[in-house]
Order: structure tokens, then sequence, then C-alpha cells
């Protein structure tokens, strides 16, 4: 999931740097400091959840859930992620320095992207409904996620091609798990406290 | 196994990494940030393997001197190297150039080994760094120094609250982990597990959420008015200026040596 320093070429380094400063300073701008507190524990709670490994056959995997990250947080989403990808490197050393900016890029474009998609497929009075769209928004933002790293390799020279080709496939069993988990906690949030979907975007 | 791997990467108290007292955290925080930022910047941008290795060999040296937890530090670049690994195995098929061997009709290429191996001493050299001078101070240090370099205000608040809430978020999730144990839940590759795990990832979000509110109450109550202050001033003596000195001139022979290889 994490690209590591060295292994992409500057351009693509430059540019997913530029797109991801565009996009902080979008969600920088819409979130104020009212919704300060919100946003940090949110982006805990999902730096969390990319700790809860789930058994898959002999390995394992972890959650990404960027999707509802997305459906709850918006733009927001990227100076949250951006935050959360910069604790994971310093203190933990998963991904790069340099790479930063394409990864908060790789993670946080699907989740605004599930935002405008399912944001009123959540929000649907029918828990069911809402949490079909919620699985929709969950598999959905890992699976554009898999093709934005696999596009990443595949322009940084001939010789990722063939690992930006396994991305895809090596995503799909992740993209189920996410699927179901993502349908489970919105048919949660649902029925047990309605009213924070309608209210965790504004 | 997975369950070990969990609980070591979730016990996150937003401190530094354990280490004893060097001349090191006595460096300016901004100077430490600055300076791994370009010895990234010159690392990565490098072409040959004279100026990353010698990277690497700097990235050691700092290493010894900040003297990190060696087990500690190790666990964590393996993590990586593991990754890198599955790197080093698929290069050398995809680069074209001279067979090393054969398997399947599939040729193994020098070139690409070379580039595996060049991105990986990139890779390690960087995070060495990155863990002895910045992993060094404490999360909260990290978020001064990024405001006095005039990082935007609102993104240094929201690491300084995520580093904050992290740990009670981490007890949190802990706590119903625990409670699902008790209740005779393992974890298992079927619709169960996942249903079970969406369902407390949900309880999550709401029991956070809902402390978001009380925290912004509480802190409205005592004043807060959307900001917080940073009072620390911070100087920079001549000891920064000596440290900040010797790395920069070290990156400049590392320019300098790239700028060798490309003439060659």
């Amino acid at each position: 999931m994490h690209i590591v320093d060295g292994a992409l070429s500057s351009p693509v380094l430059i540019s997913g740097a530029v797109l991801s400063a565009i996009g902080v300073f979008i969600g920088l701008k819409k979130m104020d400091y009212d919704h300060l507190p919100l946003v940090g524990v949110l982006a805990s709670v999902f730096f969390i959840a990319s700790y809860i490994h789930l058994p898959l056959g002999f390995s394992s995997v972890h959650l990404i859930m960027n999707g509802l990250l997305g459906i709850i947080l918006g733009w927001v989403a990227f100076p949250a992620l951006l935050v959360a990808l910069l604790l994971q490197v310093i203190f933990f050393g998963f991904g790069g320095l340099l790479v930063l900016g394409v990864n908060t890029l790789n993670i946080a474009l699907p989740a605004v992207l599930i935002y405008y998609l399912c944001y009123k497929g959540v929000r649907n009075d029918s828990p069911k409904i809402a949490a079909i769209w919620g699985a929709v928004g969950g598999a959905g933002a890992i699976f554009i996620t898999a093709l934005m790293v696999a596009f990443a390799l595949a322009l940084s020279g001939e010789s990722f091609v063939l690992a930006a080709k396994a991305v895809l496939p090596a995503h799909i069993p992740i993209m189920v798990i996410e699927g179901f988990v993502s349908y489970a906690a919105v048919y949660l949030i649902h029925t047990v406290k309605p009213e924070f979907i309608s209210k965790g975007s504004n | 196994m997975s369950q070990s791997l969990e609980h070591s990467l979730t016990s996150w108290s937003g401190q530094a990494l354990k280490h004893q007292n060097s001349w090191i955290d006595g460096i300016d925080a901004r100077v430490r940030v600055v300076c791994s930022t370009l010895f990234a910047l010159v690392v990565v941008s490098s072409h040959s393997f004279t100026p990353t290795l010698l990277g690497l060999f700097c990235a050691f040296l700092l290493v010894k001197a900040s003297k990190l937890n060696i087990k500690r530090t190790l666990r964590r670049v393996v993590a990586m190297d593991l990754f890198m690994l599955t790197l080093i195995c698929i290069l050398p098929f995809t680069t074209p150039g001279d067979a090393m061997f054969t398997v399947f009709s599939l040729t193994a290429s020098w070139q690409g080994l070379l580039h595996a191996l060049l991105i990986t001493v990139k890779a390690n050299a960087v995070l060495l760094v990155l863990f002895s001078l910045v992993a060094t101070m404490s999360a909260s240090t990290l978020g001064h120094a990024l405001a006095h370099l005039k990082v935007p205000d609102k993104l240094v608040h929201l690491m300084l609250f995520m580093v904050r809430y992290l740990d009670v978020i981490s007890q949190e999730y802990k706590k119903m982990r625990r409670a699902m144990q008790a209740r005779a839940f393992v974890l298992r590759t079927n619709r169960h597990t996942w249903k079970s795990i969406g369902y407390l990832f949900g309880m999550l979000l709401i029991r956070s959420v809902e402390r978001a509110e009380r925290i912004s109450d509480a802190m409205k109550c005592r004043g807060f008015c959307g900001r917080y202050y940073l009072n620390d001033e911070m100087k920079i003596r001549s000891i920064d200026w000596i440290f900040a000195i010797v790395f920069i001139s070290f990156l400049i022979l590392l320019i300098g040596l790239n700028i060798d290889g490309l003439f060659k």
C-alpha cells in the first residue's frame, strides 16, 4: 500500500505532491477551528483502523477505510490523511518522506470521490440501502486507490509495469473485506445513532 | 500471529522513540526537521551507488549518535525491508539488461537487481535519518517545530490533536477488543468476523464523535477560542549552526558525487 522512497520517478513525485497540496489547501479552507476536535478524533480512529489486521487465509490484511472517512469528512480527508501518514512515516517507518504527497493523493482522492458518489446514498432513510451504499463506498475507494497506486508505479518506468499489474489483483480480497466491514459499520451507525451521518459532514 | 502484530502496533503513546539522551536531543527541533528533509531530497534524487551508500553510512552514524534502541529501530526497518524484498524479486525480471540467470525462459538482469538494491539503500537511509533526527523528539515538539517553520496553523493543530487522541482511541479500541475476546471471539476469514469488526469500527466512530463533542465543550468551558498558543521560544544556538553547517556540507558533497557520476 505504502510506496517507499526512491521507487518513483521525480515527475510523479512532484505532481503527486502538488496535487496533494491543492487537496490539503481545499480541505483546510473547508475546516474551521471549531471542527478541529472532531476531525482530529476521527483521523485518529482511522489511524487505529489501519492497525486492525484481519486474517486472510495464511496471511493478513489491514483495513484502510478511506471510503468511510471520505463519506464522513469530504475534502477534509486530505489534511487528516496527510497528518496520519506523516505520523506513520516518522514514528513507524511506513512509506517514505518524499512520497508522502503521492501516498496522500492515492488514499485521499478516492475518499473525496466516494464522498461525492455516495453522499446521498449513505443518507438514505432505510439502514439497509444506506449500508449497501457504504459497502459500495468502502470497496470502491480501495479499487480507486489500487488503480492510482498502479498508475503511479507504471508512470515511473517500464520496469514497474509488472508490479503495477500485480497491484490490482492483490487488492481484490481487501476490497471484498472492506466492503463487508463498511456495510456493517454504516448499518450499525444508522441504527444506533442516525443523526451522526447527517451531521458529521457539515 | 496476526494478533501479536496488531497489539505491538496499536500501543503508541504519542511519545518519541525510546532512546537514551544524546547530544542530538540538544539540537534545535527545526534544524533537525529541515536537515532530514534536505537529506531525503538529496539521497532520493541520487543516481549512483556512491552517494547513496555514503548517505546510508551517515544514517548509521546518526542512529549510533542518537543512541536509539537498536532492537526497536531494526524491527521498524525490517517491516519495510520485507516489502523491498518483493521488489528485489520482481525488478530483475522486468528490467532489460545483461542476463544474470534464467528461470522458465524469464531472464533476470543485473541492471534490475542493482536498481532494486539502489531503491532499498535509499529508502533505508531516509528512514534511519528520520528515526534518529525526527522520531527522537516527542510528537508535540515536532508539531511546534513545524508551526515555527510556517506550516499552516490548522494542519499543526490537527496533528497535535491527533497525537493527543491516538492513545485515547487506541485504548478504547483495545477495551472493546478485550470485551469481544472475553466472549470468545476469534478473528477468522469469514463474514461473521467482518461483520463484527464492522460493528466494532462503527461503535468506535460513534464513541469517538461523542468524545470529540465532550472535548470541545470542555475546552470551550476553559476559554478555548479555537487555537493553541505556542509559547515556547525556539532559539538557534551555536551548536545548531555547527550541526547544520556540517550536515549541509555533507549533503553538498553528496550532490557533488552525483554530478561526477553524471559526466562519467
